[in-house]
């Protein structure tokens, strides 16, 4: 079974969702694939929200990450928006139409031999700025 | 009439606000997101408004009021989307306060600088949750992650969830999963009854006094009962298992020092787990502007509320967890008294009077709740300790060895540990604890100097940045 979003019509608190009655629709692009959302949802409530557990993969053993802390914090859900990498999935609003790749940040490869320059090898994502 | 410039939007900095506006302040509020309420008012966003929001939150109707004064309140500007990412130290008064304000990670986003009178700071806390081997599968939450799931987006994280940890914390979240249509298969506390009752009973009437809170609590428990929750003390999730998401996870029943009870070990099929062993209160801040901490790693207030550096203020959890009726208080006497007023004023008498009531049931919390060193006991060599660089309690202990367990600097560079982007923010106190019990007396250590002892607290560039934005030109406000 996976994470889920609690359809407003069974909801007590009685959002507003779904399209009819305020609270529209939006699709959002995951590594090419169409996913639909809430307006307002962040990528990582969309995300989940269509049953998506995990998307990054780690850098050093290649494993699955999805959301851990939720508030910003552990940076576990980090996701490409539009081009920009390393955004937080659970602090970003999704906004109609935005294009999310996972991220996988391959580590650089260190030659062995002395006076070798390191070669890094770069993951399908890994353009785009560096951070502080 | 003072600048008061107020960092977290959260029940201790709107509380600021509205008593600094009262006094006469000119006030600025800053917070990272695009909702006020901070983490506890989390809910659903502008554009998605719930009619029967109430039913998710204590206190609903005090946020909506806090929010409603100050948005219809010209003298108060609230900046959403603002992060601050520095503080200068200045002798014996604020600095100038660093801020970028755009969508959350974005680029290109404004660059601000402030130079107030008076600061508050009331960044808050976030989860603490001990690692235990499995803690990095998919599946996984801190106790925060569900209870903001479901807050701010009726989201639930499966639909077969065990809740585990220690403290209070985890009634509302197991709560809020209820009411977001999961089933909640039992929450699960580490600490016994003999903790709790240590914990709740040498005064037991300052648990009258705090009676608002108990009620608080009290709804959680009788939600409990509607739903057959079980509660269990004395049990701690020791393992979650699974291949590339959690599957299942292992209880086991700890000892008075949370240490695992061999034979008692019982499997439980989930389809996912939250786990929260407490708080880490928000220190980067405060530290960078200058603060100093307490023997609990807390920031050190006085009775106005007032750091160690004149004209700095902090409020609520980074103070001591107290829960939101402290956070309330102390936000209202910060307020008041950045803003120029006196603590002895007599309009701050309740706030002084709710203060004293609601940090004693803080410390109770922390004495029934509290991390116990026996945790230790359920790590294998190969459990993941920092979830960023991947380095595991194995890898720890021998870069400790390697380096003579001399100091947590040595370790890092070692090891790697708490050097990933989350800047040790969620092994960082984990790692300290593992130091201490595999050296005892390092140089670095929570009992030497206090100088030594602000580790991994400390983050010189409070949040990552992108080098564009580190390149601009700040304009000041």
């Amino acid at each position: 079974m996976s994470p889920f979003l609690l359809p407003a019509s069974s909801d007590p608190i009685r959002p507003a969702g779904g399209g009819a009655g305020g609270g529209g629709g939006i699709r959002i692009e995951v590594d090419g694939l169409a996913v639909d959302g809430l307006a307002g949802q962040t990528i990582a409530g969309v995300l989940l929200g269509s049953g998506t557990l995990a998307w990054r993969t780690t850098s050093k053993n290649a494993r699955p990450r999805g959301v851990f802390c939720g508030i910003g914090v552990c940076y576990d859900c980090l996701v490409v928006v539009n081009g920009q990498r390393d955004v937080r999935a659970c602090q970003r609003r999704a906004a109609d139409g935005d294009a999310v790749s996972t991220q996988y940040d391959v580590l650089p490869v260190v030659a062995e031999g002395p006076g070798d320059a390191p070669t890094a090898t770069s993951a399908p994502h890994a353009e785009g700025d560096a951070r502080a | 009439m003072p600048d008061v410039l107020i960092i977290g939007a959260g029940p201790a900095g709107l509380a600021a606000a509205r008593a600094a506006r009262r006094v006469g302040a000119a006030v600025t509020l800053l917070d990272a997101s695009d909702e006020l309420g901070g983490q506890y008012w989390r809910h659903l966003p502008a554009s998605r408004p719930a009619e029967r929001e109430n039913l998710l939150h204590h206190g609903w109707s005090t946020f909506t009021a806090l929010r409603a004064e100050l948005e219809a309140d010209t003298g108060c500007t609230i900046v959403r989307g603002a992060n601050v990412w520095a503080i200068e130290t200045r002798e014996g008064r604020p600095g100038a306060v660093f801020v970028v304000v755009g969508e959350p990670d974005g680029a290109n986003r404004e660059q601000r600088v402030f130079e107030p009178d008076a600061l508050v700071i009331a960044t808050g806390a976030y989860d603490r949750t001990l690692p235990f081997p499995g803690w990095e599968l998919p599946g996984v939450f801190t106790a925060g992650a569900a209870q903001a799931l479901a807050k701010g987006e009726r989201v639930a994280i499966g639909s077969r969830v065990l809740v585990a940890g220690a403290g209070p914390f985890l009634l509302p979240v197991a709560a809020s999963l209820a009411a977001t249509g999961s089933t909640v298969v039992g929450v699960y506390e580490a600490n016994r009854v003999k903790a709790l009752m240590a914990g709740w009973l040498p005064k037991p009437w300052q648990v009258l006094r705090a009676a608002k809170k108990g009620g608080e609590l009290g709804g959680y428990v009788l939600n409990h009962l509607q739903h057959r929750i079980p509660y269990r003390l004395g049990t701690a999730v020791v393992r979650a298992e699974g291949t590339d998401r959690v599957e299942s996870v292992t209880l086991a029943s700890v000892d008075a020092l949370w240490a695992p009870i061999p034979g008692t070990e019982r499997t439980v099929a989930v389809d996912a787990v939250c786990v929260g062993h407490g708080f880490t209160p928000r220190l980067e801040l405060a530290i960078a502007a200058g603060c100093a901490l307490d023997g609990d790693d807390f920031v050190g207030v006085d009775e106005q509320q007032q750091t160690s550096i004149p004209s700095v203020y902090a409020a609520g959890e980074i103070t001591g967890i107290g829960g939101v009726d402290a956070a309330l208080a102390e936000g209202e006497i910060a307020g008041h008294v950045a803003a120029g007023g006196s603590v002895l004023d007599a309009a701050l008498r309740p706030a002084v009077a709710h203060r004293r009531t609601y940090r004693s049931f803080g410390r109770r919390i922390e004495d029934a709740h509290g991390v116990r060193a026996g945790w230790r006991g359920w790590l294998t060599d190969d459990t993941v300790v920092c979830r960023c660089e991947e380095v595991t309690y194995g890898a720890l202990r021998g870069a400790a060895t390697a380096t003579g367990g001399e100091s947590l600097r040595s370790i890092k560079l070692a090891s790697r540990a708490g050097l990933g982007i989350c800047q040790g923010r969620v092994c960082g106190r984990t790692v300290e604890d593992v130091l201490d019990s595999l050296s005892p007396g390092h140089s670095d250590g929570p009992r030497s100097a206090a100088e030594d002892r602000v580790r991994t607290d400390r983050r010189p560039i409070a949040l990552p940045l992108r080098l564009g934005e580190l390149a601009d030109e700040p304009t000041l406000s």
